[in-house]
């Protein structure tokens, strides 16, 4: 059944229309019946009478447009939206990905990914903070044996809240497009993602009890008052060079070693005995930029042609959602010289798709991003995540 | 001889930030802030025993409204090896800034006309918010920053305002307003959160200025 409407454009033609509702063996069913030429004439035509009726307007000259093609089409999604919203609201699952979270209410929602979508998903702990706060990871799986793998990460920085709340949207978008979306189904039909929600929680929980802008682990220095070490300096690439700082009280303190935080040695050790992951992807905030090695040298990495490629061709995918522009380039020569960075590790090791995300914005609100952009950040960068994870699939190495 | 350069280059991206708040504090009020939105040409030039000059051609929009965007030329000259000294920045705009005369107004007699003073804290609040009464207030505080911004930038630093963490209004006896502000300064290339204090005077016709400016020590704590 089609439902059309029609546009009168005088008295005469809202007559034609009434006698044509006059005809009964047409089953005709007026949703808005003619009445006067101001107001459109919105009708239900059954299939087949379809034709008959159309050929009728056309010889009247009287404007049409089809606002239905096919209703039955338009009934059975309803049911099934009906239905899945009922399935929702019974598996009792309130979380709201449109707020920022505390720790434990994060690592629930992690926990209950890992139960609603067990066949794909499960929640590992790959070491301790220093406050002994378990690190959770959570993986996607669709097969059994160890395969190539996809590493994600958020959070390193806690005050940079746009992350680890955009990292907890992704894993629910991962874990309930599998089997819908073709991409995320074929990507997880032959690789395994793992995603850490929160690398730095004993910060994290810092920002939300004493001082949100707080963003290096707090770990204590010895022979110092100042606390914590910036953890996205403390990893071995070019460590102890320049953009780094060997103050304890400095927000980018190196650390007194490469590895001497726990987080960042968790992270290394996972990565080190998994042996076969192929791209490194670390999420922070803000800046909106999308920047390869390296950090600690100004030279362009080996692979800097594709990196840069594969990196413009993200950030398009993440303007083609909300116009949100971001800037691609190495980390040296955009933003600053830095060593002991993460993905400079990871690339040295070996993983050539090593990537860092500055997510939104550029300054308005920077750390204190409005809860109302968090799900329209994770969405775009989910887009240009997915860029380079399909990139990836096609190009295993 | 000037020097054509990528607009990603974190020299250019730091350059336009400055002018961009530049901008913002000589033609910034509690109605309308300037945000740098992009930047369309940038070159260098190394002035011997000056300094080094870089020339900007830039878009800036009006914070609350981002379809409103102007065109902003600029100049900006970091001083050879003197620490203290700060840039000089000039700019033009092209095109018309939006009036907020009777936005100004309603501000400014709202304020003038409260007997207890205003007294507020953490604009925004951790989760991003800034309720409408507050927006004038946070908008001043980014204007007048500019001034602070300029007066402590070098080629090596890129500063945001962060957060506004204490702001009291001061009564006056004559027109203007007065508002004495403790913010937070993000210093991007340190990644620093540095406390400043500044006093802030605002009047519909007279623009925004700081009159006195200081950097708050951080405690161990922090």
């Amino acid at each position: 059944h089609q439902v059309l409407r029609i546009k009168t454009r005088n008295e005469e033609e809202v007559k034609t229309l009434q006698l044509l509702e006059s005809l009964e063996h047409l089953e005709l069913d007026f949703w808005i019946n003619p009445s006067t030429p101001t107001l459109p004439v919105d009708v239900r035509v059954p299939a087949n009478n379809v034709q008959a009726v159309k050929a009728f307007l056309e010889s009247h000259g009287i404007e049409y447009s089809i606002l239905i093609e096919d209703l039955q089409v338009v009934l059975d999604k309803e049911q099934q939206d009906m239905a899945y919203s009922q399935q929702r609201e019974r598996s009792s699952n309130s979380f709201n990905y449109g707020t920022y979270h505390s720790l434990d209410s994060i690592y629930a929602e992690l926990d209950h990914l890992a139960s609603e979508y067990s066949n794909i998903v499960s929640m590992l702990q790959i070491g301790k903070s220093y406050e002994k706060r378990p690190l959770y990871v959570l993986r996607f799986s669709t097969g059994r044996s160890s395969r190539p793998a996809i590493w994600i990460d958020a959070g390193i920085h806690s005050r940079e809240w746009v992350t680890q709340a955009s990292a907890i949207w992704i894993a629910k978008k991962i874990a309930s497009d599998y089997g819908k979306d073709p991409s995320i189904t074929s990507l997880l039909n032959k690789m395994d993602i793992f995603l850490l929600a929160v690398t730095n929680p004993d910060g994290y929980v810092f920002t939300h009890t004493t001082n949100r802008m707080w963003r290096k682990t707090r770990s204590k220095n010895q022979g110092s008052p100042c606390i914590g070490v910036d953890p996205n300096r403390n990893w071995d690439a070019g460590f102890g060079g320049p953009g780094a700082s060997s103050n304890p009280c400095s927000d980018s303190y190196r650390g007194p070693s490469a590895n001497s935080e726990v987080e960042v040695k968790s992270v290394v050790d996972f990565i080190k005995n998994h042996g076969n992951i192929q791209a490194f992807l670390t999420l922070h905030s803000y800046s909106q930029l999308l920047m390869y090695p390296y950090g600690y040298k100004c030279t362009e990495p080996a692979d800097y042609a594709e990196l840069d490629a594969l990196g413009r061709a993200a950030a398009s995918s993440i303007q083609s959602l909300y116009g949100t522009s971001f800037t691609v380039g190495s980390i040296c020569t955009t933003i600053y010289q830095a060593s002991g960075g993460s993905i400079d590790w990871s690339y040295d090791y070996g993983i050539k798709y090593s990537f860092a995300f500055e997510l939104r914005d550029t300054g308005r609100y920077g750390f204190l991003l409005p809860a109302s952009q968090i799900i329209p950040a994770a969405e775009e960068t989910w887009l240009g995540l997915k860029k380079i994870m399909e990139h990836v699939r096609d190009n295993l190495y | 001889a000037a020097m054509e350069l990528p607009l990603s280059h974190r020299s250019v991206t730091r350059a336009a930030a400055l002018a961009a708040h530049c901008a913002c504090y000589q033609r910034g009020g509690p109605g309308r802030g300037l945000a740098l939105r992009a930047v369309r040409r940038a070159s260098r030039q190394d002035i011997d025993d000056v300094g080094r000059k870089y020339h900007l051609e830039l878009v800036l929009e009006d914070v609350l409204d981002k379809d409103s965007t102007v065109n902003c030329t600029a100049e900006v000259l970091y001083h050879l090896g003197h620490k203290n000294v700060a840039p000089d920045v000039q700019f033009t705009i092209e095109g018309e800034l939006k009036n907020t005369d009777e936005a100004d107004n309603i501000f400014y007699n709202r304020i003038k006309s409260l007997e207890i003073e205003l007294v507020a804290e953490n604009i925004p609040d951790s989760h991003g918010n800034i309720s409408p009464e507050m927006e004038p207030i946070h908008l001043l505080a980014w204007v007048a920053s500019g001034y602070v911004i300029w007066q402590n930038s070098t080629e090596k630093t890129k500063f945001q305002l962060a957060q506004i963490k204490h702001v009291k209004q001061v009564k006056r006896s004559d027109e203007y307003l007065e508002f004495d502000y403790v913010i937070l300064l993000h210093e991007m290339v340190s990644q620093e959160i540095i406390p400043w204090q500044m006093t802030v005077l605002w009047h519909p016709q007279h623009g925004v200025q700081v009159t006195q400016d200081s950097r708050q020590l951080k405690h161990a704590s922090e």
